[in-house]
């Protein structure tokens, strides 16, 4: 885009029409992440997402620091207290401050969402790349198995593995981080399939393009080929596909742990303080009210900044 | 057309033994002993607990064990539970009829809302009634089914008192008051899962029929002095709804695990609570045999919606 501009630039000095020149260099070249950023800032909603989201993201970093009261100091006198300024959510059955538990949990709810989505990802990004760009056997073969996984009964599945392996695992690991990895892996391993169909249609058309028979002719590698030249113009789609995956990576975590299938008490991850909320629902509604919100807030806004990113950076659907 | 089907048909069956190995081995590479109980009861010696792993097959090897379950599976046996012994077909056949009726319903129910007011979206693009349905469906898809629940419990079996909230298969009130007591156990569930579908699919009408309202056929349709109710009827609405089908038939097995939620929430005693309470007791056959049911229905579904494309679209080409 620069070059073009200093081109005319040039031109229009050789012709000396000076009054050109001055419009032209007034004006800064725009890149094309600037113009996906000036269409992402028309959609107001996915701007208000992006605010809660980080909102959220530093509140959960920093909020334990700040937030005085630990989150697992159990405080059996002051059990089960309505919210109040003391105690801004109330406190649990163990007298736990919610809040302070809100703050740590979403620590773990959101690293799950964040590294899961980055497992699908490259999962995804990797089948559908070597698919799409070696075709023919290869491509069936990895199509067939994607289509297998797509197949598979997720949620069942999801359940199973982490109750059959979780033991295991936080044997190995130790709680957190054992119960970690696990639901990151099969959160990760049960949802890359979309993303992998994408990118392999994307591999697909973009091979045949002018600008990769350019790269073949100078040299460059098959890897070069996949990784520097045909992947930076695939990935549109995949990040739109990134930001909804953290988002449903977040609500697959927290049924995990609404089910009792996910982290252990100690760990309250905001699936899991649903769930140890759920039975106090008729004589503390407040448990249930602000996990739940916390939720609902994050992937609601999760899903409007997808639909921003969606409409400024996917060319398929430009209006 | 008879052979693109018979051709379906056969893809089917490789997907569907490809995927109950994979239930299968998963389940038995899983560490954990359906035989721990017996493990810490003194009463009996380990010799007679080798003889019923030994009667039990549970120390062949696993492609032998694949093999007998799958010849009883074909036969319709699914073996017996380990827990309740009682066998699991019965168990299923139990808890189905529930599953199937709150299930039926709420979908009904979804298509039912998502249809007319994804197609008046469409027709009066951008005006507040699109607007506000949009949101609205925005927020249904983000709100995870789980807090949606506990929500309705909290306003009304808690706060109102209107409604129970817990689902009891065992109503036997004579003549229309139990009919009643049925069906005001029901609302609550019904309404979490028919939010939830709508939403998505409402969606998924508006796209699609946004897409043929700015069809050339539609144009002409208008440009000839159709009037508009006509146009939307007939040409429009009928073509738009080709791609609604399938996302409709495609969508039923979703509805099905999903329903593992709701029905948990409720304490609704279908197929879906069932397979919770098998994963949390290592009944391996009862959970080899829901898990086994789910990966039918997504390979049957499947097989449906593009069957239901076929003969929807004739343009639609098998070769």
């Amino acid at each position: 885009m620069s070059e073009v501009t200093e081109s005319r630039v040039q031109a229009a000095a050789a012709g000396g029409a000076l009054a050109e020149l001055g419009a032209l260099t007034a004006k800064k070249p725009r890149s094309l992440w600037s113009n996906a950023w000036r269409q992402y800032r028309r959609h107001r909603l996915a701007l208000a997402g992006t605010f809660v989201f980080l909102f959220f993201v530093v509140a959960t970093i920093v909020g334990p620091f700040l937030w005085g009261k630990s989150a697992t100091a159990i405080d059996v006198v002051n059990a089960m207290q309505p919210p109040s300024l003391e105690h801004p959510m109330g406190t649990d059955t163990l007298g736990h401050d919610v809040f302070a538990r809100i703050l740590w949990g979403g620590r773990v709810s959101i690293s799950v969402g964040v590294v899961a989505m980055l497992v699908s990802i490259t999962l995804g990004t990797l089948i559908g790349a070597v698919a799409g760009y070696f075709g023919r056997f290869i491509d069936s073969t990895l199509m067939r198995f994607t289509d297998l996984f797509l197949s598979l009964p997720t949620l069942p599945l999801l359940l199973l593995v982490t109750y059959l392996f979780r033991d295991r695992m936080t044997q190995t690991f130790g709680p957190l981080i054992g119960m970690f990895l696990l639901v990151v892996a099969i959160i990760g391993g049960l949802s890359w399939m979309p993303v992998a169909r994408l990118v392999r249609a994307e591999f697909l058309s973009l091979k045949e393009k002018e600008f990769i028979e350019a790269a073949h002719c100078i040299g460059a590698g098959t890897t070069s080929i996949i990784f520097r030249h045909i992947l930076p113009n695939a990935l549109s789609p995949v990040i739109v596909a990134a930001t909804l995956g953290v988002g449903s990576a977040i609500i697959t975590e927290s049924t995990l742990s609404f089910l009792g299938l996910g982290f252990s008490p100690d760990t309250p991850t905001w699936g899991r303080l649903l769930y140890d909320a759920q039975d106090y629902i008729q004589i503390a509604p407040y448990l249930v009210l602000f996990p739940g919100l916390v939720i609902f807030l994050s992937v609601l806004s999760i899903n409007y900044i997808g639909d921003g990113l969606r409409d400024a950076i996917d060319p398929q659907h430009t209006l | 057309m008879t052979r693109y089907i018979v051709r379906r048909v056969l893809i089917a069956i490789p997907t569907l033994l490809a995927i109950s190995m994979v239930v299968f081995t998963i389940l038995a590479l899983a560490p954990g002993d359906p035989l721990s109980e017996f493990a810490l009861n003194p009463a009996i010696p380990p010799e007679v607990r080798q003889n019923i792993r030994k009667n039990l097959g549970l120390d062949d090897p696993i492609p032998v064990r694949y093999a007998k379950w799958f010849r009883q599976v074909i036969k319709g046996d699914f073996g017996y539970s380990f827990r309740s012994r009682s066998p699991v077909l019965d168990l299923i056949k139990m808890r189905l009829p529930t599953t199937l009726a709150v299930i039926g319903v709420a979908y009904v129910i979804s298509v039912l809302i998502a249809i007319p007011i994804g197609v008046l979206s469409a027709v009066k693009q951008y005006s507040v009634f699109d607007n506000i349905a949009t949101t609205i469906a925005f927020i249904g898809f983000s709100l995870p089914t789980f807090f949606t629940g506990l929500l309705l419990i909290i306003v009304f079996s808690v706060k109102l008192g209107w409604l129970p909230f817990i689902y009891r298969s065992t109503i036997d009130t004579p003549g229309l008051l139990g009919v009643w007591e049925h069906i005001k156990q029901a609302i609550m569930p019904v309404t979490v899962l028919a939010l939830f579908e709508s939403a998505a699919l409402m969606r998924y009408v508006r796209a699609s029929m946004l897409e043929t309202i700015h069809q050339d056929y539609v144009r002409t349709a208008r440009a000839k002095g159709l009037p508009a109710r006509a146009v939307i009827n007939r040409h429009a609405l009928r073509n738009a709804l080709i791609p609604v089908v399938t996302i409709i038939a495609l969508g039923v097995p979703a509805v099905f695990t999903g329903a593992v939620v709701t029905e948990q929430i409720f304490r609704v005693p279908g197929i879906g609570s069932l397979l919770i309470t098998a994963i949390y007791d290592s009944d391996t056959p009862v959970v080899m045999a829901i898990t086994f049911i789910f990966a039918v229905l997504v390979v049957i579904f499947n097989l449906i919606a593009d069957i239901i494309y076929g003969i929807l679209d004739p343009r639609i080409k098998y070769s």
